[in-house]
């Protein structure tokens, strides 16, 4: 087919995955001997946390779970990405999303579900949009560079959440728990099969595939890959460049957004200020490492996600800190960080 | 006596072309040796030889009597060789004192800002090369930050001072002050290369002139011995061919210009257009000798297409109206190297190739597109998925050329539609341009290629600096009278 | 004594700033260079939990505070692995750091989380110490003394030597500096090992100076703060005083403002250095000059 870029199966991809697998494997390797060091058991610490995440029915839908707003926030750094904008603020554009379904959530409480969630997933779409298109409209008219709005505005972004959770939408039942009141039910994503994987999924899904089409199919995608390959040409073949930097950083904020709406509606159902362990940045690394391939996405955040859950087993089981973790997903990136040149 | 440094039976070659055959040049303390030629002569190779970026493949470099290597600009600036590039390398959010000091051979580690100023500052008064050395260098102007470069040289003790077409970006003024300065540094006995394709400057500041013709020396004269008609003899040659003049029929006027350029001056740095007055109507090939660099808006004056005033008109509104641009690097300006040559092709107008409100590409649409505008162009089909970057060179040409004339454009734009590309490909460039013609479209050539714009041009115009400084058909010229015109020969002043 | 609302403000915001202002200090110099390290946060943290095992094991705090500065230049040639010799992706390699340091730290840590210790001694300066109100700045601990001795150090250093300028103009064109005889490389190795050294100081005087204590991920983002802080002063080591002073002390005024039970929201009043960061990035754009380094531009541009 026309498109160069939408190679699937072709053979060298397949190599190219399997290359990765191998550096993953060195990772592994080099954890085990930290684990080693801490006088730990590494073949039953891989053990405890394969068994209790993939291998176990409940320990994989709290890896699904944990997904979500993985892949979400992959896509609100990788879509900008397609045209060289570095987003480091999805951790921002999730709270922001967050904050808006909080508000749609309180404030539209009788109506019934059916209308609420499309309002607040609507909502926080917004939220998370229209944070990151204020990066958009700097970057776009050459003020300031978006990596710097972006990451001083993931502060900000806390911060004005914690202002509201604090004040003015505390919960005056919880004391001293700094959080909102819990949603109407009207206003929770509903979940599947007993579990807690909800219907962010399908919208993470959705967002993956409508971005692949249309990156490789459609007039849009194919303006922004030339912008991306070369905006010289896409300026003088009249492609209004502008115009994009808005539009992508406004869609992929928004994602984010709904990265938030997800986690505050479906998973807390109320807002606080731990609601993000760090989504924002973890999804900023998946997307780095996945090229902005979507499959890749998929791959990564699955492998994020095991990898943190991976973390509340080795401080159940094997008394370590649970951020312990984070070394393992350090040492991936590192393997990958010293092979790759080009994003 | 003995001259500082002396080439002797220098050639050197690239892919495809023999930059520097068995040259021989040299320079002595105290004079002005300039080396003049057209574009692609092989000027800058030969110096860049002598500043060690390239290496001889025959011949040798003796500097003092004594036969050298030159590995590196290391070694060159070592031997006391500095070399003033067209593009600077200062570095702008530095001062002046802290771009010297930078290039200083033996700086201490605790800097002593004043003693470099004090230096500059001296120099400065010896050579007229006034400039603050407290100024941070992307306050200063062009001439002036030549002037930083220059002292960066003569504060590094370098002996032998190689200039590569220094007045390319600089005002009349600021040219009568290099001047100035050459004649100053040749006073305190320096050894001054100039390299220029510009007449006046040579027959102004030069003791000494080589000519250079397609990487062989034409002829080494002193000043006095030269005469304007003599250099452009040398640069263009004694006996010029006659250019193949096709017979062509003349094409009926229909309708009005297609395109008015009224006192167009344009902006951006350096030399620009002024006062540029062109008329193209359909059916004829409009030649523009001369420099020209790139496409930059115009601040004055109008530009008329087709009747409309699109002085205003965004990029993608002119080209809808029927305007073509080939750009003289398509793979850095028109082609997206990781797109297939399909979607190169669609980009071409992806307004007219998108289907459902944008939702879809019409890719046998563009296909189609391309096939016809292929066949139209007598040309060979080229393969559809390869990313175009791994095109060979003259493929790209081709595709860009096919992608910009399939949509059938009224009036082409073409700036130097032929330059990098093998003998095969230029030719149907030119037959592509010409067939466009034929058919009524107008076509704007800017080209340094002297038979290309004999041979194709029912008009032409000579550039030099900015201005419009002839005009005449082909058949009632030669080449060397628009040599002549193109560098300067015959303006009072340069 | 109840000490006036200013002057305790003032007081905290000098001591909150001191570890901002040697990380920040730090993170001037390798900017500077051209590189940008998202992975402060974790450089801290190593120093901290370093010096915070030594102290325990050792007694000694001038060893803890050794072992820190130690750490953090070590860790931090794991970015200049990464960065200057591999041509990593400086944005991804400097959050995987951070990763890095936050579970390596939390690791180390573990045996010693909730332990309190003496830590870093005040220092008493005589005299100065009786002051009413300002008193209590000097009986400080040797950190707070040596923060802008060191900030005017860093500033000769850049501006007065021939090694300054030359990193100095690593970070704007490397091409230039290596036209002019130095080696790029090189010159990042070290601008990386002697941010790590202050990225180090900074952690130690968290952990020992100030807390007294250790607790996982201590830092709470002040890494990320220190690169904001860098963007605010402009890359200029004397600024960064005032910046670290200002972020600093919206915490101090935060705390202030809760003890007195005022009722401005202290999360605004946290924004604020960020918005003011963003909007002196805002008011010097439109000039020809952007005052980030020119190669460090193109990093945030995604040209690098």
């Amino acid at each position: 087919m026309a498109s160069a870029d939408a190679r699937r199966f072709r053979p060298d991809s397949v190599r190219a995955a399997l290359r990765v697998t191998g550096l993953f494997g060195l990772a592994f390797a080099l954890f085990a001997v930290v684990l080693l060091a801490a006088g730990k058991d590494p073949i039953r610490a891989y053990g405890d946390i394969l068994s209790s995440t993939l291998f176990s029915s409940y320990g994989f839908s709290e890896v699904v779970v944990k997904m979500i707003p993985l892949m979400l926030t992959a896509l609100a750094v990788a879509i900008p990405a397609r045209i060289w904008l570095i987003n480091i603020g999805a951790e921002g554009q999730l709270f922001m999303g967050a904050l808006f379904t909080t508000w749609g959530a309180a404030h539209f409480a009788a109506l019934p579900a059916w209308a609420l969630l499309p309002l607040v997933a609507a909502l926080g779409f917004l939220g998370g949009g229209l944070w990151a298109a204020i990066s958009g409209v700097m970057r776009a008219h050459g003020w300031v560079s978006e990596t710097i709005s972006t990451l001083l505005l993931n502060y900000v972004a806390i911060f004005i959440v914690s202002f509201f959770v604090f004040g003015p939408w505390k919960d005056l039942e919880s004391a001293n728990y700094p959080q909102t009141p819990e949603f109407p039910a009207a206003a929770r994503l509903p979940m599947f099969f007993g579990t807690r994987v909800h219907l962010g999924l399908l919208i993470a899904l959705v967002a993956l595939t409508v971005y692949h089409l249309v990156l490789t199919r459609t007039r849009w995608g194919l303006e922004v890959r030339a912008i991306g390959g070369n905006i010289e040409a896409a300026r003088r073949s009249g492609i209004a460049i502008g115009r994009y930097i808005l539009v992508l950083m406004f869609v992929g904020g928004g994602l984010a957004g709904l990265a938030g709406m997800g986690e505050v509606s479906a998973i807390q159902g109320r807002l606080r200020p731990s609601l993000s362990p760090g989504f924002g940045y973890t999804g900023f690394l998946i997307s780095w490492i996945a090229g902005g391939n979507t499959y890749g996405i998929v791959a990564s955040a699955l492998l994020m996600a095991v990898i943190t859950a991976g973390g509340d087993v080795l401080q159940m089981a094997h008394r370590l800190p649970g951020s312990v973790v984070n070394i393992l997903m350090a040492l991936m990136l590192f393997v990958v960080l010293t092979r790759r040149r080009i994003p | 006596m003995e001259p500082l440094v002396a080439l002797r039976g220098i050639a050197k070659s690239f892919p495809g072309v023999l930059a520097n055959d068995r040259v021989d040049f040299d320079v002595y303390p105290g004079e002005v040796h300039a080396l003049l030629g057209e574009n692609g002569a092989g000027k800058t190779t030969l110096v860049k030889v002598l500043y060690g970026f390239h290496q001889a493949d025959a011949g040798t470099i003796q500097f003092g009597g004594r036969v050298i290597q030159i590995r590196s600009p290391h070694d060159a600036r070592r031997l006391g060789i500095g070399m003033v590039f067209q593009q600077f390398t200062l570095i702008p959010a530095l001062t002046v004192v802290e771009n010297v000091a930078l290039f200083l051979p033996h700086l201490p580690a605790v800097l002593n800002h004043g003693v470099i100023a004090k230096r500059i500052e001296e120099e400065s008064a010896r050579y007229g090369l006034a400039v603050d050395p407290w100024a941070p260098v992307w306050r200063l102007s062009i001439g002036e930050q030549q002037k930083v470069e220059i002292l960066k040289l003569l504060l590094a003790r370098s002996r032998v001072l190689i200039f590569d077409e220094p007045t390319r970006v600089l005002v009349p003024h600021e040219i009568d002050g290099l001047f100035r300065v050459l004649a100053n540094l040749r006073e305190h006995e320096y050894a001054i290369v100039f390299i220029t394709h510009k007449l006046p400057e040579v027959l102004v500041c030069a003791d000494r002139i080589t000519v250079l013709r397609r990487g062989v020396v034409a002829g080494t004269l002193m000043r006095a011995e030269a005469t304007e008609q003599g250099l452009v003899g040398l640069m263009f040659g004694a006996a010029l061919p006659e250019y193949d003049l096709r017979r062509r029929e003349p094409i009926a006027e229909s309708g009005g210009p297609l395109l008015e350029l009224q006192q167009v001056d344009t902006g951006g740095d350096g030399v620009s257009l002024q006062g540029i007055t062109v008329t193209i109507a359909p059916g004829e090939i409009v030649g523009v000798a001369g420099v020209i660099l790139g496409l930059t808006p115009c601040i004055r004056g109008r530009k008329i297409i087709a009747g409309q005033d699109a002085t205003r008109w965004p990029v993608d509104r002119i080209r809808r109206s029927g305007v073509a641009f080939i750009p003289e690097d398509p793979l850095r300006m028109l082609i997206v190297p990781r797109l297939s040559v399909l979607e190169n092709m669609a980009l071409a107008d992806t307004r007219k190739y998108a289907r459902h409100a944008g939702l879809t590409v019409d890719w046998s649409a563009a296909r189609g597109d391309l096939e016809q505008s292929t066949r139209r162009l007598a040309q060979e089909m080229l393969p559809l998925a390869v990313p175009a970057g791994a095109l060979s060179g003259g493929n790209v040409q081709r595709l860009s050329l096919i992608r910009e004339l399939s949509t059938d454009p009224r009036l082409i734009i073409a700036l130097y539609p032929t330059r990098g590309l093998d003998m095969r490909s230029a030719t149907a460039a030119r037959d592509l341009l010409l067939a466009k013609r034929d058919r009524g479209a107008g076509v704007l050539l800017i080209s340094e290629d002297l038979g290309e714009l004999f041979l194709l041009s029912d008009r032409l115009f000579v550039l030099y600096r900015g201005r419009i400084v002839g005009a005449a058909r082909p058949e009632e010229t030669t080449a060397q009278e628009i040599g002549r015109l193109m560098t300067g020969g015959g303006v009072a002043g340069g | 004594m109840s000490v006036p609302f200013l002057e305790s403000v003032l007081l905290g915001a000098i001591l909150s700033g001191t570890p901002l202002l040697y990380a920040a200090l730090g993170e001037v110099i390798e900017e500077r260079a051209g590189i940008v390290n998202l992975g402060l946060e974790g450089v801290m943290l190593m120093g901290a939990v370093t010096s915070f095992a030594i102290t325990v094991q050792t007694g000694s705090a001038a060893l803890g505070v050794l072992a820190g500065a130690t750490a953090g230049s070590l860790f931090n040639l794991i970015l200049a692995l990464l960065v200057v010799t591999r041509r990593a992706n400086q944005l991804a390699s400097g959050l995987a750091l951070m990763f890095f340091g936050v579970g390596l730290s939390a690791l180390l840590g573990a045996p010693y989380i909730g332990s309190r210790i003496a830590g870093l001694n005040p220092l008493e300066i005589p005299t100065l110490a009786h002051l009413p109100y300002l008193g209590a700045l000097f009986r400080s601990d040797i950190l707070v003394y040596l923060a802008m001795p060191a900030a005017a150090l860093v500033w000769w250093g850049l501006f007065r030597t021939r090694w300054g300028l030359s990193l100095r103009a690593v970070g704007e064109n490397p091409t230039a500096a290596y036209a002019a005889g130095y080696s790029p490389r090189a010159i990042q190795y070290q601008a990386l090992f002697i941010a790590g050294l202050f990225g180090g100081i900074a952690g130690a005087e968290l952990s020992i100076g100030i807390a007294k204590t250790w607790a996982e991920w201590m830092t709470a983002g002040r890494g990320f703060i220190a690169v904001a802080l860098v963007i605010f002063s402009r890359w200029h080591p004397l600024r960064t005083v005032w910046g670290a002073v200002l972020f600093g002390g919206a915490v101090a005024l935060q705390l202030q403002l809760q003890a007195r039970g005022a009722s401005v929201s202290p999360f605004l009043l946290d924004t604020l250095p960020y918005l003011l960061s963003l909007g002196v990035v805002l008011i010097w754009a439109g000039g020809r000059h952007h005052a980030a380094p020119a190669s460090l531009g193109r990093v945030f541009e995604g040209t690098e």
